[in-house]
């Protein structure tokens, strides 16, 4: 099986490593970068548990070849908060009581973090259809769009205080 | 055969529990039911009752939960496995050699070489036994047939398409009726030649013909409740690691039961019990689809054990859909008999469980159609008799729960449409009918017709509520306005009765172990704490529910109490976290165990306080001198005495354990109202709004609670409308991805409205009774009936579910109002 090296940057950190053709993103980062929050649900681009952020836009990185991301950068939940500072979507998930088993969390978040960035006002109704790419088994979903909508509310406010 | 009584002398459940139920478990008095949820300690204790957020949220929100897939260790192997492409097959012949030769392979693992350790077969938890690895033939499509370990995921995967499996196909079996014929054996390792593997029968006969013969109305219905999947978004896995310097196996791996598993593995595989240590991580999800042991597993530690060094095993989705158990696939004739008055007299039900290739359900041993004798629900009848049988067919094992109290769902689905079809045949308003029916609050403790004891309830309560909630005379009255414009609206109630908290031991075990649970409490010196449980959570809020029955108890902060559960090393021993079991078995558990504490504490208390002990009062979290407040020790102060000051003569040290054995099990219930609008041209069906009002006793934590009940309800929502597994007449399963078995996304899942009523179970020690299922078991019903008042006028009397475009449209159809 041919090796490539590819150089991207993670969570704003830049690494370069040697991986096979075939390697899929979502295995790059969780086995070769262990960052392990990205998570694998399905085989058929359907579920969004893996979903990450790609220059800026949400791929379901079980799809996406890691070489295919050489040169990118790439978001994954473990860069989502400002040190210790956790991102208003992490609180509002925790606020709201927006996860249950935590599984599909880190593709939500994400998923809503681009939502958000597109759209910072959204409606419920396109909240859920912004997060219609990942599925979850626990939670009923009312109390994710809640989530959502405390994370928009926060930013919203962070925006219009004057700096 | 596994035949659990002799089918000629029916052995009903009510003689199991004659005298026993009888015993008073609780008051005599009406409970009384409230809508207050009861707060007793201030926000910085966080005992019962308070909307806590949960303790367990900061490492899943940043990304730091540990789930199977995410143990690494050092030299770790993978193992893959090669599947069935036939639904029933021998095997003529395995060949390894290509495989074997491929770099990074390290073995190819057979039936065969299992069968040389007495490993090719395990037992079921229902006490069948199903194949680890086949020698002889395959019994269902996706069948494990040979695991490769390799030294990656991806080569393993490489050497699973190398391995040359020759097949002789043989007749397949996937109809049930037909499976009764025994013209082709799928199970014939058995002595039995014959595809039945078990009859029962609950309630009296007799007594049931007696009221049918004399019934003013009957109405029958044949409904199937069909084969479905947790598809839990965590699929299964095992990390195996076996250390053959210290004889050590430990097992990560996702089960809701570890401690039985541990039992289960050490007897099954003759290593000695203090040498496997089961370990069970953060889990996305159950739902019951983890309580089995699958053969992955069992291969799995197998190969670690073999090569001595770690193995993992991860699922794919497609391996987790098509090959693990699945849940009900019953067939039910069910017939309701009513008197002339429009009330419900009796029960008849004929049922036929499709259980695959094995009985593989997760059911107390006593009772192998589960819990489904609840099936009289929540009405007051004289009399139900209900009748089954089970079979193989060429499937996967089966019959395990779908968040549900062991076939408690196929009960309430079963009575709820008899009960909807019998108040639209007698064109009495369904609401009307139910309230008419009901179980009255002052005849609690209820026994019913087929044994059980109801702890408490107050059904019109419930359903008043919910009518009020949503509104039900106006959107009767937009209904009929609707209906004569020739639009489809349709509004489906449901009060459902629950059964939970298995369960008594006299009563309940399964593979022999009683279904007790544990809680095990340690004070440290300042006053911090750990609790640990033989249950394990899969999303459920326990490191956050069971502190706060704690902090309810002994006044110490929920945030100062550790909460693990999972490792059998650690936690006491306990039967597991599924069939809502949790809060009703170790919640109490945590109460009690919290109860020894406080009692010794008090002594301690007496102690230091220089007064007697009986002239102490408690008051949220201190022991004080009665009529002299400012006379007092706090909890914290007391463990740090029972460290540094305790009594001369008593034994140091502030910690306490209980396995709690209930007197008998909780029966939450609610009512449901739905309202769908039917697109006459296409068949879809539009959930418009879902109010659910839940009764489930005390309510510990109201955000965990409302959280279990819409998680809840989306997956009772899944079955009625989009979720069943599919198989083809050669057994190949047609919905093995979740680009073909549909869960629900945010845009079909509706905006959930819920409420609630509190009667406190009057046995608990928190009066709790345990929520997380009662909405999968409540919600299809209400959809289903919904969906059929929106079309009773046009003659559609059933459609089974899941009620998709196609079934509808094909019934507006027959009906005649579309092409
Ligand atoms: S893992 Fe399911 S979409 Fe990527
Ligand atoms: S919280 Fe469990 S899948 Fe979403």
């Amino acid at each position: 099986m041919s090796k490539h090296t590819i150089t991207l940057t993670v969570n704003g950190t830049e690494v370069t490593k040697e991986v096979e053709a075939r390697t899929l993103l979502v295995h790059f980062i969780r086995d070769d970068l262990e960052l392990t929050g990205t998570h694998i649900g399905c085989d058929t681009t359907s579920c969004g548990a893996c979903t990450v952020m790609l220059n800026g836009r949400t791929v379901k990185s079980c799809t996406v070849f890691a070489v295919q991301a050489n040169g990118a950068a790439i978001e994954t939940i473990e860069g989502v908060a400002n040190g210790a500072t956790l991102h208003p979507l992490q609180e509002g998930f925790w606020e709201k009581h927006g996860l249950q088993c935590g599984y599909c969390t880190p593709g939500m978040i994400m998923s809503a973090k681009h939502l958000l960035a597109k759209n910072p006002n959204p409606t419920e109704e396109e909240i859920r259809w912004g997060i219609s790419g990942n599925l979850c088994r626990c939670t009923g979903y009312n109390k994710i769009v809640e989530a959502i909508q405390y994370a928009a509310a926060k930013m919203q406010a962070a925006e219009e205080v004057p700096a | 055969m596994t035949t659990f009584h002799d089918p000629t002398k029916p052995k009903h459940v009510a003689d199991r529990f004659e005298n026993k139920h009888a015993a008073p478990v609780g008051s005599s008095a009406v409970v009384a039911t409230t809508e207050e949820v009861r707060v007793t300690t201030p926000p910085e204790i966080c005992g019962m009752g308070h909307r806590m957020k949960r303790k367990e949220d900061p490492r899943f929100i940043q990304g730091k939960g540990r789930y199977i897939d995410d143990i690494k260790l050092p030299g770790m192997l993978y193992m893959d496995i090669v599947r069935s492409p036939y639904a029933h097959a021998k095997i003529l012949n395995i060949d390894t050699s290509a495989a074997l030769a491929m770099p990074g392979v390290l073995a190819v693992i057979t039936g065969k070489d299992l069968a040389a350790h007495g490993l090719h077969w395990m037992p079921t938890l229902m006490s069948d036994t199903q194949m680890v690895l086949p020698t002889e033939k395959v019994v269902y499509y996706a069948q494990e047939v040979a695991c490769v370990i390799a030294t990656s995921r991806y080569i393993a995967a490489d050497a699973v398409e190398q391995v040359v499996v020759d097949y002789e196909p043989l007749d397949v079996v996937v109809d049930p009726y037909k499976a009764l014929d025994d013209e082709v054996i799928i199970r014939d390792d058995k002595e039995l030649k014959t595809n039945r593997i078990w009859h029962w029968e609950v309630g009296d006969q007799a007594a049931t013909d007696a009221v049918f013969a004399n019934a003013a109305h009957v109405v029958k219905q044949y409904m199937h409740i069909p084969r479905i999947h947790v598809a839990s978004i965590e699929t299964c896995g095992m990390v195996a690691n076996y250390n053959p310097a210290t004889g050590k196996m430990q097992l990560y791996m996702t089960t809701q039961a570890p401690h039985a598993i541990r039992t289960v593995f050490a007897l099954v595989s003759g290593l000695p019990e203090h040498k496997i240590q089961v370990i069970s991580p953060d889990i996305g999800g159950g739902f019951g689809g983890k309580v089995p042991v699958y053969p992955g597993y069992v291969v799995c530690a197998v190969a670690s054990l073999l090569i001595g060094k770690p193995v993992k095993w991860i699922e794919d989705r497609s391996e987790n859909l098509q090959a693990d158990s699945f849940a009900r696939d019953y067939h039910l004739e069910a017939e309701l008999a009513a008197d002339a008055d429009g009330k419900i007299v009796g029960l008849r039900v004929n049922g036929l469980a499709d259980h695959g290739c094995a009985d593989a359900a997760a059911n107390p041993s006593k009772f192998p159609a589960g819990l489904f004798s609840i099936c009289t629900g929540s009405y007051d009848l004289q009399a139900a008799h209900v009748n089954f049988d089970a079979v193989y067919t060429n499937k996967p094992p089966g019959g395990v729960a779908y968040r549900c109290s062991f076939r408690v769902t196929e009960a309430v689905q079963m009575i709820e449409r008899m009960a909807d079809m019998m108040a639209h045949d007698l064109n009495i308003d369904p609401a009307e009918f139910r309230m008419k029916n009901f179980i009255k609050q002052d005849a609690f403790p209820y026994k019913s017709p087929t044994g059980w004891e109801y702890d408490s309830g107050n059904y019109h309560a419930a359903l008043r509520k919910a009518m009020d909630m949503i509104g039900y005379e106006d959107l009767r009255r937009e209904q009929a306005e609707k209906r004569a414009r020739g639009e489809l609206m349709g509004i489906g109630i449901s009060s459902f009765t629950e059964v939970v908290g298995a369960g008594p031991s006299r009563d309940y075990d399964i593979l022999g172990i009683k279904m007790f649970d544990s809680a095990e409490i340690r004070i440290h010196p300042t006053g911090k704490a750990i609790a640990r449980f033989g249950t394990k959570s899969q999303g459920q809020g326990h490191e956050t529910t069971y502190a706060q029955i704690i902090a309810e108890e002994l006044g110490l902060p929920a945030n100062d109490i550790e909460v693990e559960e999972g490792d059998t090393d650690t936690a006491p021993y306990g039967l597991g976290t599924y069939a809502s079991r949790s809060t009703p078995t170790a919640g109490a558990a945590a109460a009690m165990a919290a109860r020894k504490i406080k009692a010794k504490a008090k002594k301690i208390a007496a102690h230091l306080l220089e007064v007697n002990e009986d002239d102490l009062e408690w008051d949220v979290n201190k022991w004080q001198v009665k009529g002299s407040p400012e006379q007092a020790k706090t909890i914290q102060e007391i463990a740090f005495a029972a460290y540094t000051n305790h009594p001369q003569g008593m034994e140091a040290g502030l910690e306490a354990t209980d396995y709690y054995d209930p007197p008998n099990l909780t029966f939450p219930f609610g009512s449901y109202i739905c309202v769908v609008d039917v697109d006459s041209g296409t068949g879809e069906v539009k959930v418009r709004r879902f109010v659910a009002v839940d009764d489930c006793g005390n309510i510990i934590n109201p955000l965990v609670v409302e959280g279990q009940i819409h998680g809840g309800l989306t997956m009772g929502l899944a079955p009625a409308l989009f979720e069943e597994i599919v198989y083809d007449e050669n057994g190949q399963c047609l919905t093995g991805t979740l680009a073909d078995y549909l869960l629900p996304t945010a845009v079909e899942s509706p905006k959930w409205e819920t409420g609630h009523t509190i009667t406190p179970s009057p046995h608990h020690p928190i009066g709790a009774k345990g929520v997380g299922e009662s909405p999968t078991v409540g919600a299809p019903p209400a959809i289903a009936n919904a969906v059929v008042d929106a079309l009773w006028h046009l003659g559609v009397r059933h459609i089974d579910i899941p009620i998709t475009p196609e079934k509808v449209w094909q019934a507006l159809r027959d009906a005649g109002v579309t092409e």
